[in-house]
């Protein structure tokens, strides 16, 4: 950012101006960002006590006991399991096909780019929820338009569940990060393709030997909100147990937290929070690095 | 396929002529791709604009992906009707939690990404860092933290509890700094001193003018985040009357097997309920467009 290290030598200060600036969003932040991380934090330190079976309840400092129970709560790491699952079938299928129609839409192969660039890009308007409803419908044996599959496959059963739902998902999202794989490639320029293209090299051949290795930070950027978004599925699993019994109260680790937090047991859903909050942090920042060490090298 | 060969696509930069290399069955190929894939995502739309359409007895005895009697204005009558128009009332709930939500949260965002880009102070990679890890800790992540601290103070169940929460947008500060670093030249806001302007002045009449495509960007993305969120007011909130869209669907959903005429009334209802964001996206879509491409390339 070479303009700013400009005004940087020119070091004008504007002390009253910036706190006008930086004020509003910061203050925000710390209050709803920071703060409740913090008091989750605080609230995961307590244990309840009881004197006796049914004695008034009691919160006492309990230190790491409750992070000891998330520890030992084997429902709570099934659902992370589940949803590392779930993300390492449905991001790479989910990436590849926008990459795919990314692609397909910047070569001199299709035409009407801006049509279908909508069109995919569509799905992205209907919220988790409401996709979900529609899909459950989609689905269901009796009243889907492709009753002739759903009848004979069942798509909310145990074992194909998980994969209805990730159908749902790569719906909505395949246009959205598609759309992001796309400005990336229109921004390549247009020269870097001229000596490919009278060397005769095929539209496969420069998508894989040029433009894919220009747009890994698209790549980079779509594979961590993807990452972030998985494991912190919910809407679609908690519209699923409408349809079908096969999506239990802990199927998803957020779905987990809030049917402990039901209980109620808050001391040991906000343990839960905080651990899955820092395990996205940790798992998105590693992307990141290892991705950028490679770029880089 | 033969008429495609007669005539070269417009393309907006190639120049390069279309040779003899890309062949007709290439060419076949990619558009079977794309008539797959638009298939893939616009039958389900059409699944649920055409089951709207549709009056009960025809939903389940007619062809699901065919209209039958045209229903759709009985239906969404039907809709409103409903208990006293709840539903309009959780569609103009949603309409405020969005609206208002992301255009505060826009305005904040941008402010402190300009000042992030256009001026250096103490802290300042500090804070851009701390933000940056907000992007990385989703807003579903803090729902229940969030949840936590408004029972603290007894505000949960309110519509503070849902609307300020929304006002914070760390992906919205990453992208203002990033657009207005690369498009508010430091010479335009040197000229505005000049003139006597005041900074603040000089952003508003010069900055949010240039960094007008980001602006809508973030606004038309972070509508999107609150409209579709649904962990925090499922968290927060009892009060049927304070539901965004897509809680309320989401509660006659559950309903359908004790009530099962609310089945016409949860697709009628998801079908108002993506409409105005599908106008949103179409409408603005000259400008998010432009301001994605900046956000994606860093």
């Amino acid at each position: 950012m070479a303009r700013e290290t400009r005004t940087a030598a020119r070091a004008v200060s504007h002390k009253k101006a910036i706190a006008v600036f930086l004020l509003p969003f910061s203050v925000l932040f710390a209050v709803f960002y920071i703060a409740p991380i913090g008091y989750a934090i605080y609230q995961s330190m307590f244990v309840i006590e009881r004197d006796g079976t049914f004695g008034a309840a009691r919160e006492v400092f309990g230190g790491f006991a409750q992070y000891v129970a998330v520890f030992q709560n084997t429902a709570y790491w099934d659902s992370i399991g589940r949803v590392l699952l779930f993300g390492v079938v449905q991001v790479p299928i989910m990436l590849g096909l926008a990459l795919l129609l990314a692609l397909l839409l910047d070569s001199p192969l299709v035409r009407g780019t801006k049509f279908f660039r909508l069109l995919f890009f569509a799905p992205y308007a209907v919220p988790g929820v409401i996709a979900a409803i529609m899909w459950g419908f989609l689905y269901s044996p009796n009243l889907s338009p492709f009753s002739g599959v759903t009848s004979t496959i069942d798509f909310l059963s145990a074992s194909s569940v998980l994969w209805s739902i990730a159908n749902v998902v790569t719906w909505v999202y395949v246009g959205y990060n598609m759309l992001i794989i796309y400005s990336a490639l229109l921004a390549i320029p247009q020269e870097l393709y001229e000596a490919a293209r009278l060397d005769g090299a095929s539209q496969a051949r420069i998508a894989w030997s040029i433009k894919i290795p220009l747009i890994v930070p698209a790549l980079v950027l779509t594979g961590i909100f993807s990452i972030i978004g998985t494991l912190q599925l919910l809407a679609e699993p908690q519209v699923f147990q409408s349809f079908t019994s096969s999506v239990t109260s802990t199927f998803t680790p957020n779905l987990t937290i809030y049917s402990t937090a039901s209980v109620p047991n808050i001391n040991l859903a906000a343990a839960m929070s905080v651990v899955l909050a820092i395990a996205t942090f940790i798992l998105s920042f590693t992307v990141l690095k290892l991705t950028q060490r490679r770029t880089a090298q | 396929m033969t008429a495609s060969t007669e005539r070269r696509p417009s393309r907006r930069r190639s120049p390069a002529p279309r040779g003899p290399r890309e062949s007709l069955v290439s060419r076949t190929m990619a558009m079977a791709v794309m008539g797959i894939a638009s298939l893939y995502f616009l039958v389900p739309l059409w699944w649920l604009f055409v089951a709207a359409t549709k009056s009960r007895s025809d939903f389940t005895s007619t062809a699901p992906l065919w209209f039958a009697d045209f229903a759709l204005f009985d239906n969404i009558a039907a809709l409103i009707a409903y208990r006293d128009g709840v539903f309009l009332r959780w569609l103009g709930n949603s309409a405020l939690y969005a609206g208002a939500g992301a255009l505060i949260a826009t305005l904040l965002a941008a402010m402190a990404g300009y000042a992030m880009a256009k001026y250096t102070f103490r802290g300042r990679e500090v804070l851009f860092n701390i933000v940056l890890g907000g992007v990385l800790v989703p807003a579903t992540a803090l729902a229940l933290p969030l949840f936590l601290l408004f029972s603290q103070i007894g505000a949960t169940n309110t519509f503070w509890a849902v609307f300020l929460p929304s006002l914070v947008s760390p992906f919205g500060v990453y992208l203002s700094r990033i657009f207005a670093a690369a498009s508010v030249p430091d010479e335009l806001i040197e000229a505005a001193r000049i003139d006597g302007a005041g900074e603040v002045r000089t952003f508003f009449t010069v900055g949010t003018r240039l960094m007008a495509p980001a602006l809508v960007t973030i606004f038309l993305f972070q509508f999107v985040a609150i409209w579709n969120n649904f962990f925090l007011p499922l968290i927060m909130l009892r009060d049927e009357d304070l539901f965004p869209v897509t809680l309320g669907l989401f509660v006659w959903n559950t309903q359908v097997s004790q009530i099962p005429d609310i089945r016409a009334l949860v697709i009628i209802g998801a079908l108002l309920s993506i409409l105005p964001l599908i106008i949103a996206f179409l409408s603005l879509q000259r400008f998010w467009q432009s301001g994605l491409a900046s956000g994606g390339l860093k």
